[in-house]
């Protein structure tokens, strides 16, 4: 079982969300939004959508970063692994309780208002009550990663992690000793990667950074095949 | 140069009597759906007043349009495109839906499925939202329909900027007129600019701006953006929806839903010839009252032969720089200079413009009394005052709209001495700076306004750019995903794509 779920399903996860994503992305691009339901309440949305998208964004890219990165990197820029620990705890705590008390607002708000509730779909709250659940998971690994501020915990997701990029089969029996919390955190982890693509949380995959970059502020579309004046 | 067609649209709101037919239908072809039914893509409001949604037209509130900055740049007045981006997750600009109205409808089934009463039964309003009952309808799509509500309330129109208003509020002095609108289709588009996406666009071929329905993400950027309140975002599918200018019946020649139905025929549609690398220079000038001059600058002389090489050069078809001709646009804005865009300021360059409405006499009891100019009354003794028609149309500038007005007036006296004393008087048509035979021309297509002198429409050509073979089997228009062939080159599951050839980005 505990290598089903840790060796196993992350596989199937990645799967599903990858060739999800991808499939809805092609086949059905209308259904591809942020569904912003500011427009029917404003109350609780301004602050709640603020401290919830930047909390997440900062614990996402953090577990990225701290999970993917090779072990021998920190080695090698000489940050030791209780650092590193300590530095997660921290950041991953603030943003974590940013996020926890922006999406609890949001939550709040899409039950019981009734424009949000009955204009919301099954997965609108399911996905954001699954979010909150894995924010309390995460949170709560904090307590238990304060008992051993070494880092050597740590090292053990890591390796998995990497594991199972690098198809290691032995990857699930690195982390067979490590606490409940943990176990619950990734297994909701994994189940939140399995469903989105079915969900809304697809609209992090077309963030507009390209609008930095787009060129002056226009958009002009032209049916001719090459335009007019190729030059410009 | 770089020389583009835009099809133009001008109201004579002379005409306009508010019946909302031009709203009505709309509403029936484009926005009884689910989602959408608080907006109208276009609608009538009773000025002065502070129209839908409220205040739409203070950006001091709702930020929209453009901007000069300080160092002279160009750019959204909601922000840069950082500025943009870091409100995207919760945009301080956006309206609430109650800032248009809580749409509802009527339990009108209850009429006849009540039980015997002693009271009639009645038809007590519904949330479209919620499904839950209203007690009270506090806002409409038409709130102030024919003055409604206090003038306190409708007083803070902003067009009354720099005017004393109180006066307005009294009865005697009490002064009304419609205003129909609609997207502005602008050659400076504001919502294009705010779209993080880059999912609106501007049609090269006639300037209509449209939103990729499966590039839109739903961000919001372009509610915000567009000054005139005119993109609307649809709470259902979660993406922003907009006037299309009905693309489908002008690709085929025919005027929009509102222009086809107006009964008062107000509206003109034509095409006109711009230059598209003036567009930033003109909407960036610096006096908020030289916008309008920058505009008319814009605009092409389609019997200029200079033009007419540029324009076949540029791509633009030979019926469609004939049709630029004999446009009622180009006669209204640029020959008699009659018709003006709705709030310059605003730095979108928009293409609706509008003919300012003459009003009776003030203090018509005392009609001896009034300076009358000749055969024509004074301007300046029209009920609405001049200054307020200048604030909607010229940013604050009343001379042009004081000639506009005036050629009005000097076209009527002409014509009636002309009809009723059998007198051509030259002279009059002279001092409002036209001719006879200009005012003959502006009577026809101004007064008798014939359906084939107010729609100058030519067909797209569509044979030149797409191959009728690859339609085959398509499913034509849908607002929804009926039709998508998906979106990547390559085929997802196989089989061959459809070599559908959709627009793509040009600069």
């Amino acid at each position: 079982m505990h290598n089903f779920l840790f060796g196993i399903l992350p596989y199937i996860a990645l799967g599903v969300g990858i060739m999800g994503s991808i499939a809805r992305y092609d086949r059905d691009p209308f259904t591809w939004k942020t569904s912003s339901s500011q427009l029917l309440r404003r109350k609780q949305l301004v602050i709640g959508s603020s401290l919830f998208h930047v909390g997440v964004l900062i614990i996402f890219f953090g577990h990225l970063v701290g999970l993917l990165t090779p072990i021998w990197i920190f080695d090698a820029i000489g940050i030791s692994h209780g650092a590193k620990q300590l530095l997660a705890v921290v950041a991953g705590g603030i943003a974590g309780v940013m996020a926890l008390v922006g999406g609890g607002m949001l939550f709040h708000r899409r039950w019981t208002d009734p424009r949000i509730r009955q204009t919301s779909s099954f997965w609108d709250i399911a996905i954001l009550a699954m979010l909150l659940a894995q924010l309390v998971l995460g949170l709560g690994t904090i307590f238990v990663s304060l008992g051993h501020l070494d880092g050597h915990e740590m090292v053990k997701f890591m390796s998995w992690a990497q594991g199972i990029f690098t198809f290691d089969g032995a990857a699930a029996s690195y982390i067979a000793d490590v606490s409940l919390v943990f176990k619950l955190h990734l297994f909701l982890g994994l189940t939140i990667i399995l469903v989105f693509p079915f969900t809304r949380l697809v609209h992090m995959l077309s963030a507009p950074v390209r609008y930095i970059w787009r060129p002056g502020y226009q958009v002009v579309r032209s049916r001719r095949q090459k335009p007019a004046n190729p030059a410009e | 140069m770089k020389v583009r067609a835009q099809i133009g649209m001008v109201l004579n709101l002379d005409k306009c009597i508010g019946c909302h037919t031009c709203s009505v239908t709309c509403k029936n072809v484009w926005t009884s759906r689910d989602g959408v039914e608080y907006a109208w893509f276009n609608n009538v409001e009773s000025k002065p007043g502070t129209g839908y949604p409220t205040d739409w037209e203070n950006q001091a509130r709702w930020n929209g349009g453009w901007e000069r900055t300080k160092s002279g740049k160009l750019q959204p007045k909601q922000g840069s495109k950082w500025r943009i981006l870091a409100n995207i997750f919760a945009n301080p600009d956006l309206p609430e839906i109650d800032d248009y109205y809580e749409p509802f409808d009527f339990d009108y089934d209850h009429l006849k499925s009540a039980p015997e009463m002693e009271a009639f039964p009645t038809a007590r309003p519904r949330s479209k939202i919620t499904g839950e009952r209203m007690e009270k309808i506090e806002k409409g799509p038409n709130w102030e329909e024919i003055l409604g509500g206090e003038f306190s309330k409708r007083g803070e129109d902003y067009n009354f900027e720099g005017i004393q208003k109180q006066i307005y509020g009294e009865y005697e002095n009490t002064f009304m007129m419609y205003l129909p609108r609609l997207c502005e289709h602008c050659l400076n588009p504001a919502c294009a600019a705010s779209c993080p996406s880059g999912a609106i666009y501007k049609r090269e071929e006639d300037g209509i701006v449209l939103i990729d329905q499966e590039k839109c993400r739903g961000w919001r950027m372009c509610v915000s953006g567009c000054p005139y309140k005119k993109v609307y975002y649809n709470w259902s599918t979660g993406k922003s929806e907009k006037c299309t200018l009905c693309y489908p019946r002008i690709e085929s020649g025919n005027p929009t839903v509102c222009s086809e139905t107006c009964v008062g025929r107000i509206r003109y549609l034509g095409v006109m010839l711009y230059d598209a690398d003036k567009i930033e220079e003109a909407a960036n000038a610096e006096a908020t009252t030289d916008l309008y001059d920058a505009q008319l600058g814009v605009f092409l002389d389609p019997s200029d032969p200079e033009v007419i090489a540029a324009a076949a050069r540029d791509g633009v078809p030979q019926d469609w720089i004939k049709a630029a001709q004999e446009s009622p646009i180009w006669k209204m804005a640029m020959e008699w200079k009659v018709a003006f865009p709705l709030h310059p300021e605003y730095r979108t360059l928009p293409m609706v413009w509008y003919i300012p409405p003459l009003s009776p006499i003030q203090n018509a009891a005392e009609a001896g009394a009034i300076g009358t100019d000749g055969a024509m009354p004074d301007v300046k003794n029209l009920r609405i005052p001049v200054k307020y028609l200048a604030n909607m149309l010229t940013a604050g500038d009343e001379a042009p709209v004081v000639t506009a007005l005036e050629r009005m007036l000097g076209m009527r006296a002409y014509m009636r001495s002309k009809t009723i004393e059998g007198v051509t008087d030259e002279g009059l048509a002279e001092r409002v700076g036209l001719t006879g035979r200009m005012i003959e021309d502006m009577y026809k297509i101004m007064a008798l306004a014939d359906y084939e002198d107010r729609f100058v429409i030519p067909t797209t050509h569509r044979e030149q750019v797409e191959d009728a073979y690859d339609l085959r089997g398509g499913c034509g228009f849908t607002d929804t995903n009926g039709c998508s062939g998906g979106t990547s080159k390559a085929s997802l599951f196989g089989g061959a794509k459809k070599a559908l050839k959709m627009p793509s980005e040009v600069m």
